[in-house]
């Protein structure tokens, strides 16, 4: 068989491009409008027809744990998988192509915005849909969402500023525990804070503040680490920014106010589905306007070449503080979202696993590119939970997906990609 | 009074001598040359005007201000443009971006336009795009404004560099040895591209070179520069019959 550069033969190659030539005039609207109606299809007769097929109830991540568990359900979750999510979203997607391509135009006539809180609007309902069929799709959905915006965070500093940051889960634990303390201080009667100050139902409109005082206590946090590591660079960073998640994992392990090494639990439950996604959503947005300004591009003119970027005129220290504090700041809203989907946070959370693991999305997704951190975080974290059934197998598999990674695509599966959300929903052409 | 003024510029890399009282005056819109044998000091005296190094003596004025202590984005951003010997351009970005980026310091919607990308950002960007392409165009490389730079040919990466040093609008260009590499052909191009900025941009323009043709040609006063020490500066004429100059380049005649 013959083989090309990407290892691909020949005739793959052409069956794949035959798939690509058949979708190419699909707008994501089309895209979307199919996911909906999947959805919908398995939130009517899922179960019903999981059990046709011999399943017990519907498969929550698309069938793999099924398969893991059961291999003689094998055939049944992958029909079901086809026939559910497959074959709906395909059929659709291309049938709807002309029309949805039409609607694109038309919505583009009106500002950007417009078309963009639309197509947003979808997925939302897509995932609202998709997670309602039980608590475990939504916690898993909610700590995804989680993980793209802490792995964008990383990605800024890792990626588009090319210096190596460990500090993150510290970052983000100081996120995690200054916004529990602002809502458990603030609004529960708490062993730790005593009666609550304000009233429990004011307690969802000050959550974004507390979210805020999360990231702003991290970007404090970053500081500390940006001030002595960036007068020069190399390792220096990574050195002292892995110094500093030790040094904020066993302050609070030290600190009894916020409970030790107990941690701090009975946060109240305001992150629910709705506020992450829209959190979630504003911090992809704000990061892809900053890396796509001429200021946020200085971070990669700083990456390429220092030397050349302060003789025409970036002020280079002044733009990798920012951008680490700014990266701190996301880091730290993560934290507070993770500590109210979770309602407890413990110091042990924010060690060295949870390091490799943003690490893992980072450069499994690619760097210097939104995508990229959108898919790294998507697929280690959905692959996470989908082989969980493997047990100890899981941290060998995961891995090795990330060696392989490295090795075909050493930058990561959608690196240097500008995420254009003009580009992304504008109606597609026919090819020719 | 003279655009930039150096006087007795003195550096010491620890106990070697790089450059010694050095003096250089510049006049608006004067081509000046620098030349020596290979480690001489002359990229070492760029670094220095432009912040890279501090001298450890004399003092560099731009328009009467004094430059000493300042850092090199500062200086770049008081009017000092430069080029560099080995192209030191930025290999993820694409040649608009490249252009773009020396607008740096010209940019004020600051954070607040940057992360949500206000009226005024999207017209400050306008702006600094409109002005990037025509500097494109008038290097001839405008046909390359979104590809990575380092796609280019060797050519037009030098073009590209060019542009992104006149970008930031500088009231001095500094170009260290911009035909380095080059064939005759590309050799020939160059030396038109510097006239026209010359011309059209009316620039004071400070030029490092090994190839005799291109200063001659271009330059009106050049210093020659040995052991960090100029020994000779005058017309090109002058340079070109001045015994120590040609005993620096070729070396004393023994006589037995």
């Amino acid at each position: 068989m013959e083989l090309t550069s990407d290892g691909m033969s020949t005739d793959k190659r052409q069956i794949s491009s035959q798939i690509r030539g058949f979708f190419a005039q699909t707008p994501l609207l089309g895209w979307l409008l199919g996911a909906l109606a999947a959805v919908a299809l398995e939130y009517f007769i899922g179960t019903p027809f999981a059990r046709m097929l011999g399943l017990r109830k519907a498969p929550m991540l698309f069938g793999f744990v099924i398969m893991l568990k059961k291999p003689a359900l094998i055939h049944g979750a992958i029909l079901y998988f086809v026939l559910i999510y497959l074959l709906p979203i395909g059929v659709i997607a291309r049938l709807s192509a002309t029309s949805m391509n039409r609607l694109a135009a038309k919505l583009l006539d009106y500002p950007l915005m417009v078309s963009g809180l639309i197509h947003l609007g979808l997925l939302y309902a897509i995932l609202h849909w998709w997670s309602d069929m039980s608590l475990y799709r939504a916690e898993v959905l909610r700590y995804t969402l989680i993980a793209v915006l802490l792995t964008l965070s990383l990605n800024l500093i890792n990626g588009y500023m090319g210096e190596f940051s460990c500090s993150h889960p510290g970052f983000m634990a100081l996120g995690a525990y200054a916004s529990s303390v602002f809502t458990l201080g603030l609004f529960a009667d708490d062993r730790f804070f005593g009666a609550a100050l304000l009233p429990h139902w004011l307690g969802p409109f000050f959550f974004p503040i507390a979210l805020i005082f999360g990231g702003c206590v991290a970007a404090v946090g970053a500081l500390a680490v940006a001030i002595p590591s960036f007068r020069t660079r190399g390792d220096y960073l990574a050195i002292i920014s892995l110094a500093f998640m030790f040094i904020v994992k066993s302050l609070i392990e030290n600190l009894e106010l916020v409970g030790g090494p107990r941690g701090l639990g009975d946060q109240p439950g305001w992150a629910n589905l709705p506020v992450v996604f829209a959190t979630v959503v504003l911090g992809i947005w704000i990061i892809n306007n900053f890396v796509r300004s001429t200021l946020g591009k200085a971070l990669n003119a700083v990456r390429d070449n220092e030397m050349a970027a302060d003789a025409m005129t970036v002020n280079t220290r002044q733009t990798k503080i920012t951008a680490f504090l700014f990266a701190a700041f996301w880091a730290g809203v993560a934290g507070g979202l993770f500590a109210h989907v979770l309602r407890y946070v413990n110091p042990g959370t924010f060690g060295i696993q949870k390091l490799a693991e943003v690490l893992a999305m980072v450069y499994f997704g690619g760097l210097n590119s939104v995508y990229g951190s959108i898919v790294g975080a998507c697929s280690i974290s959905l692959l996470g939970e989908m082989l969980r059934p493997l047990e100890l197998w899981k941290w060998i598999i995961i891995p090795l997906l990330l060696i392989l990674v490295m090795i075909f695509r050493p930058t990561g599966l959608i690196s240097f990609k500008e995420f254009d959300v003009k580009k992304l929903i504008q109606p597609r052409k026919k090819l020719n | 009074m003279p655009l930039l003024q150096i006087d007795k510029m003195t550096h010491y890399f620890g106990g070697l001598r790089a450059v010694y009282n050095y003096g250089l005056e510049i006049n608006p819109g004067q081509i000046r040359g620098l030349i020596g044998p290979n480690g001489a000091g002359k990229t070492t005296i760029f670094n220095l005007i432009t912040g890279i190094y501090q001298p450890t003596e004399g003092t560099i004025s731009l328009e009467g201000n004094k430059l000493n202590g300042c850092s090199p984005h500062e200086i770049a951003s008081m009017g000092i443009g430069r080029t560099f010997q080995n192209m030191l351009l930025w290999r993820h970005m694409t040649v608009l971006e490249h252009v773009k980026m020396a607008r740096y310091s010209r940019l004020t919607y600051g954070l607040i336009g940057a992360f949500f990308g206000t009226a005024k950002r999207h017209k400050e960007e306008a702006e600094s795009e409109e002005k990037a392409y025509y500097l494109l165009k008038m290097m001839g490389v405008d046909q390359f404004a979104d590809q990575i730079v380092i796609n280019l040919a060797y050519g037009a990466q030098r073009r590209v560099e060019m542009a992104r040093a006149l970008a930031m609008e500088p009231k001095v260009l500094f170009l260290d040895e911009p035909t380095a590499g080059m064939n005759p052909e590309e050799l020939v191009q160059m030396m038109d591209i510097i006239r026209k900025i010359h011309g059209e941009l009316g620039l004071a323009i400070f030029l490092i070179e090994h190839r005799m043709k291109v200063v001659m040609e271009l330059c009106q006063r050049i210093q020659t520069l040995v052991f960090g020490e100029v020994i000779a500066e005058g017309t090109p004429e002058e340079i070109q019959s001045n015994p120590s100059v040609i005993d620096a380049y070729l070396g004393k005649e023994m006589v037995e």
